[in-house]
């Protein structure tokens, strides 16, 4: 299940920094913000130390000295210090709200429209919760790590160095076994993240197979109820859980071990520094003011020390979320506009040339070589048994796919040749699978088309014989989809048909358009459909005689190739594997009568 | 701020969202926002819900505590010793004797490595707790969504489902593990020193203790605009997931149609609203917590002026205010991590709340309280007794719909699109129940037959033929769990799908993909077929389900259901009479109603109904 992503988790070994620079690209439009954050932050930390300081002037001066009149500025000072604090932390989660939540959307969109471009070989490749995982799962990791770990990292690093150096200078020897001590922590601090980061990024996969498990047994209710297999849809989803589980508590082991020495460090080292300071002291090396100032300075060192290995593993969680979306946000869409354009195709001549096809990964071509001309106008048929290749074969004119090999030309020019919105302009699908979207009749007709009128509309919705949607509650404006008004088979079949029709395209490519319809509603969209086709270049794959009917020639598809090209008649007469898929001597008139 | 069921795009001032029924935006409005005398009903069973998980681990939670309580102490001897050290140790080891300082830095080295072990202990077993509570939540979610009616899914929404299920158990996570151990120290540390307090002086104490008033108000007004906020953020990440799961599964459809530009700014607007949604909660956030951060620096400032008056008249001595100011930190500065926590706990009762809403729909299909047994074996005979029925009350699709089919008996089902097919086909599989009026198997009421026997009795292939993510095998194994290879290979030959199958790159072990993608439509519905062969129904119910077959596999599809099938009761609905031909009975649907109802050969004898016109217009096409 995920095949593609463990592929890419391999070949990620980039260092956490390494893809945690890469966010760059998002965080420098909230420069601004984030600098700020990083400000208010420290502002806050030092009124926070300082206020501790001031209560203590305040006992130490004033009220030893019982002046109740010096009480007052002083004590205005503590509240004046106090409610800084409070205003600024007020500020930095503020910048933060703008900085993080505008890198998070930012990324989110440009994520989305990325994903939305690549080819649809990619869609069949990775499993959606992966995607999806990666656009909301992941994303709030990194927007974690910007709004706290990115400014604490900063804060704490500053403060330890500080801390560090003010040892020193108190205690050359002292301060220099503390800063010993605390080596092994970068040890140790290394193989953590290596690890976690690991742990990390394969509970974060298993997060995506388990979206992908419920999304499934969403859309497959149906087959699910239909069996009765909710027993077995729960235990193999209580498989997938108890995985992630497994590899979530993998992590909190790791952590488990990290924290208990983060813990624990100091506290040894605080061990060996009383040990130190007093034997210093006692041997005249250091003042008893001294110990006890570098005492107190070496317990602020603690907190820093114990947030890091929270800031550690957000930052480790947030470098492999980064590199799970960089994976895909660097892959290139194969189809893309060409480097120079050809302006307009002259005609709408439909050719394939040698045209040649393998699915990613697959071992045989699924098209070998097929030689087709449709003519400017001209409606052919498309043929051929269960599995040989129709879809795959209509999928290549409007570059759903781009062609392995040869060459499909619209008016003799190159599909790739021509940029994709004027393509997909000119070429209109209508799919196997009706697909609706969330939204009004009218707009999944026009899926936002521009310039599509109301007049348009309702001739694409004559075509299809779909009027049934004026009948509806709201008539054009009623919404339809997974959200709206569940449709039956043969109207969603129709509603994809007029989609297709809708601002009368130069190129029709309909995928088995009727296989849906009874014989009476498929009789009138026919004839309706031939108006449409009567000027129109048009492939319908067709499985049986009466969609055949529609078209001026058929063609054959065999073996991956062309086998034979005429009209209906000629081939029922001339070619047997012809007669053999299409001409259906009834078995209850030969049987029964 | 924007509803998300009106969004309106920038490049589209129309509502392209179209217009929903009212009973359906009813519903809509029942899962997205939930109406002010609901909300008191769904927070408490929210908890309720946090309680339920959490009571099965309460002795490895009082074992958490204590170690928290240990390593506290642990900690806290740290200071504590250091004064020893200073106090004791150093005039000892200035004349020389380093005992006491060897016998205080060993204690330290104790405490240091208690704190340690401790630490590690907890950080595993609330881990391990936390991962349990997920674990349970998930499985409960997900077997009660299961459980749910086709009805439910239809109007929820697939998105919603991934929604409720991976995002809202993530906010659970967080709650989990960020909040739960830094709350269990502040409250050893607030009630402890809260204690002190007291025992300090009692005045200064009461003062100390009175800024839990605006505490309390703080929490107060923070708790009411947190629920807002945050059940908006969970709103608008459900509404932004269903909006990526329909666009990546219909993306042929959205780049061949151009509609990325358009879905840019769909989503984009949507990308917005959660992150207004999220600002909110953040702003909410960021007046909270230092919010109770500055109450604490008021009532250290109240304390020192009363208290700098009181040494001032003699009624206080210098040595308790200090002590006193230095506890008092100790006492507000956890009051943040709860703040923190309370913070966590209200985005979590939010996602919650959304689960628990889910946990408390009921099936509208319930299984029978004590089911009738059915007599095995089943012999498949069906019964629609005057059926009606609507899936809304406005408008009626099935009107007195009565068939009676004997015990396998092959009939075929035809009519318009639109007229009621399929939602027949619903009702036999029992996705719905009527509206008025039975539908019984071997003579007992549907509602009464619990679910299991149910679905063994009766199979029903969509047109769809919805394909698992997984191989081949596996797939036609779904009919029957636990068959052998053999099995599944034998199902797949009889209906003609053992030829293809051996010719993809790893035969039945070939992974087919999401929904099947990996083959054709017509390979897909073999292999649904074949999945439907191996259950072996003694009802089975083919929905269209030959439409993207060529001739010879329909063929070969028809003569697996008159072998294979032959003692089996057969619902056959399709459009192409050459699917129907082997029907012993032929229903024509017509607005919901059975007008015509024969043989085949009847039917088209009497030369005047619809199907013999149906038949008349079908020979011709064959030519
Ligand atoms: N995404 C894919 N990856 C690999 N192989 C594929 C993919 N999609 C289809 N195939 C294989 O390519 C072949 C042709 O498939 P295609 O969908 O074009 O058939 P078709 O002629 O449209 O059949 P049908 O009449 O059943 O719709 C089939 O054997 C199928 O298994
Ligand atoms: N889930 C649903 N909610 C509301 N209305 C529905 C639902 N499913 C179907 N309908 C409506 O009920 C009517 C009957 O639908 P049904 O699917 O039974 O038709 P059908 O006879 O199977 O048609 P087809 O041949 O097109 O599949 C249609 O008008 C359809 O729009
Ligand atoms: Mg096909
Ligand atoms: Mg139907």
């Amino acid at each position: 299940m995920t095949a593609p992503a463990d592929d890419a988790a391999n070949a990620a070994e980039v260092s956490a920094l390494t893809s945690l620079l890469r966010l760059r690209a998002w965080t420098r439009p909230h420069r601004k913000a984030i600098i700020v954050m990083i400000v208010s932050a420290s502002g806050a930390m030092l009124a926070q130390s300082l206020v501790p300081l001031i209560v203590g002037a305040i006992v130490d001066g004033p009220i030893r000295h019982h002046d109740t009149s010096a009480l007052w500025p002083l004590a205005g000072l503590a509240l004046a210090f106090g409610v800084a604090e409070a205003a600024l932390f007020f500020i930095r989660r503020y910048a933060m709200a703008r900085a993080a939540l505008g890198i998070e959307t930012d990324m989110r969109r440009d994520l989305f429209a990325h994903l939305q471009r690549l080819p649809v070989s990619f869609h069949d490749q990775w499993p959606s919760g992966q995607l999806l995982s990666r656009l909301t799962t992941d994303l709030s990791t990194i927007r974690r790590f910007v709004g706290f770990a990115v400014v604490f990292l900063i804060a704490n690093t500053a403060a330890t160095v500080i801390v560090l150096v003010l040892l020193v200078h108190i205690h050359a020897v002292l301060g220099l076994l503390v800063l010993l001590a605390m080596t092994p922590l970068a040890v140790f601090t290394r193989t953590f993240e290596l690890r976690y980061s690991r742990e990390a990024r394969f509970a974060q996969d298993l997060t995506g197979d388990l979206a992908t498990s419920v999304e499934e047994s969403a859309l497959g209710i149906r087959v699910i109820k239909s069996y009765g297999r909710r027993p077995q849809m729960l235990a193999a989803f209580t498989r997938d859980a108890q995985r992630l589980r497994g590899a979530e508590l993998t992590k909190i082991r790791t952590l488990a071990r990290f924290w208990a020495l983060l813990e624990g460090l100091p506290q040894l080292i605080l061990a060996g520094v009383a040990f130190g300071g007093v034997y210093a002291v006692a041997h005249h090396s250091m003042t008893l003011g001294q110990f006890v100032a570098f005492l107190t300075l070496y317990l602020r060192l603690v907190w820093p020390i114990i947030t890091l290995g929270w800031l550690l593993a957000l930052t480790q969680e947030a470098a492999s979320a980064a590199r799970r979306i960089f994976e895909v946000i660097d892959t290139e869409s194969s189809i893309l506009d060409p480097a120079e354009p050809v302006a307009a195709e002259r005609g709408t001549t439909l050719r394939f040339e040698d045209v040649r096809f393998r699915y990613e990964g697959a071992q045989d071509d699924v098209l070998r070589g097929i030689e087709l001309e449709v003519a400017a106008g001209e409606t052919m048929a498309l043929v051929g048994g269960v599995g040989s290749g129709k879809t795959t074969l209509t999928a290549l004119v409007g570059r759903l796919y781009d062609v392995t090999g040869g060459r499909v030309l619209i008016g003799g020019v190159d599909v790739r040749d021509l940029r994709l919105d004027q393509l997909r302009h000119a070429v209109s699908t209508a799919f196997e699978e009706a697909t609706l979207f969330s939204a009004s009749v009218r707009e999944n007709l026009s899926l936002g088309r521009a310039g599509i009128s109301d007049d348009d509309v309702t001739e694409a919705i004559e075509v299809a014989q779909a009027e049934f949607v004026y009948g509806l509650p709201f008539g054009l404006d009623t919404r339809i989809g997974e959200q709206g008004m569940s449709l039956s088979g043969g109207q969603r079949q129709r509603l994809a048909l007029a989609r297709a029709v809708l601002g009368r395209p130069r190129v029709l490519v309909l995928d088995d358009p009727l296989s849906a319809l009874d014989v009476h509603t498929e009789a009138q969209v026919e004839s309706a459909l031939r108006r449409v086709l009567a000027g129109t270049t048009a492939l319908v794959v067709a499985h049986r005689p009466s969609t055949v009917l529609l078209a001026d020639r058929v063609a054959l598809l065999a073996d991956g190739r062309i086998a034979a090209v005429g009209t209906h008649q000629e081939l029922l007469a001339g070619v047997p594997e012809y007669r053999n898929l299409l001409a259906q001597t009834s078995e209850y008139e030969t049987t029964k009568r | 701020m924007s509803d998300p069921e009106n969004i309106e795009t920038p490049s589209d001032p129309a509502n392209w969202q179209g217009k929903l029924t009212p009973d359906a935006a009813q519903a809509a409005r029942m899962h997205d926002d939930v109406h002010t005398a609901a909300r008191a009903q769904l927070r408490s069973e929210a908890r309720q819900l946090l309680a339920d998980l959490i009571r099965p681990h309460r002795r490895a939670i009082g074992w958490v505590l204590l170690a928290v309580l240990v390593q506290v102490a642990a900690t806290m001897a740290g200071p504590w010793l250091v004064g020893v050290a200073i106090d004791d140790s150093l005039p000892a080891a200035t004349r020389g004797h380093y005992n006491s300082l060897i016998t205080v830095t060993v204690a330290l080295l104790g405490c240091a490595l208690i704190s340690g072990w401790l630490r590690s202990i907890f950080v595993l077993r609330s881990g391990r707790i936390g991962q349990d509570v997920l674990f349970d939540l998930r499985r409960r979610g997900y077997d009660h969504i299961q459980a749910l009616s086709v009805s439910f899914h239809e109007r929820f929404t697939s998105g919603r489902v991934i929604s409720r299920l991976t995002s809202d158990v993530d906010t659970l996570t967080e709650l989990l593990d960020s909040g739960l151990d830094g709350l269990l120290t502040a409250l050893f540390n607030i009630v402890a020193i809260s204690v002190l307090l007291l025992i300090l002086d009692l005045p200064l104490a009461l003062i100390a203790l009175a800024s839990l008033i605006p505490l309390w108000f703080l929490y107060r007004w923070f708790s009411a605009r947190a629920t807002v906020a945050f059940r908006r953020t969970r709103e608008t990440v459900a509404t932004m997931i269903v909006n990526i799961v329909e666009t990546f599964n219909g993306i042929r459809a959205v780049q061949a149609f151009r509609r990325e530009k358009r879905n840019d700014g769909i989503f984009g607007a949507l990308n917005d609203d959660y992150r207004e949604a999220n600002r909110q909660a953040f702003k909410l956030h960021a007046v909270f917590i230092p919010g109770t951060s500055l109450i604490g620096s008021v009532a250290t400032v109240a304390v020192l002026l009363v208290g700098g008056y009181r040494v001032a008249d003699g009624t206080l001595a210098l040595g308790v205010l200090t002590s006193f100011i230095l506890y008092l930190r100790l006492f507000y500065d956890p009051m943040e991590d709860v703040a923190i926590f309370y913070n966590s706990l209200q985005s979590a009762s939010a996602a919650l709340e959304k689960i628990s809403a889910v946990l408390a729909e009921r099936p509208s299909v319930p299984e029978p309280v004590a089911a009738s047994p059915l007599a095995k074996p089943v012999r498949g005979a069906l019964s629609l007794d005057a059926v009606e029925f609507g899936y809304s009350a406005d408008r009626t699709v099935l009107h007195e719909v009565s068939i009676e089919v004997p015990a396998g008996q092959t009939v075929a089902l035809v009519g318009a699109t639109g007229t009621g097919k399929t939602t027949i086909a619903k009702l036999i599989s029992r996705f719905y129940d009527p509206t008025s009026g039975a539908v019984r198997l071997d003579g007992v009421d549907l509602r009464e037959i619990g679910d299991a026997d149910l679905r063994a009795a009766t199979v029903m292939i969509t047109q769809d033929g919805f394909l698992f993510s997984g191989s081949v095998a596996d797939n036609i194994g779904f009919g029957r769990p636990g068959a052998q290879r053999e099995d599944i290979v034998d199902a797949a030959r009889a209906v003609g799908a053992h030829e293809f199958i051996t010719v993809l790159p790893e035969g039945y072990d070939t992974d087919v993909r999401k929904r099947g993608g990996r083959l054709s439509a017509g390979q897909r519905q073999l292999v649904a077929f074949a999945r439907a062969f191996l259950a072996d129904p003694a009802v089975l119910i083919l929905d269209e389900a030959t439409s993207s077959l060529d001739v010879p596999s329909e063929r070969s599809v028809q003569r697996a259901l008159h072998t294979v099938l032959a003692q089996r009761t057969a619902l056959i609905i399709a459009h192409r009479l050459s699917t129907v031909e082997i029907a012993d009975r032929v229903l024509v649907l017509a607005d919901g109603r059975i007008i015509e109802d024969g043989t085949p050969e009847a039917l088209i004898a009497s030369g005047a109904g619809q199907f013999a016109a149906l038949h008349e217009s079908w020979r011709d096409s064959l030519v």
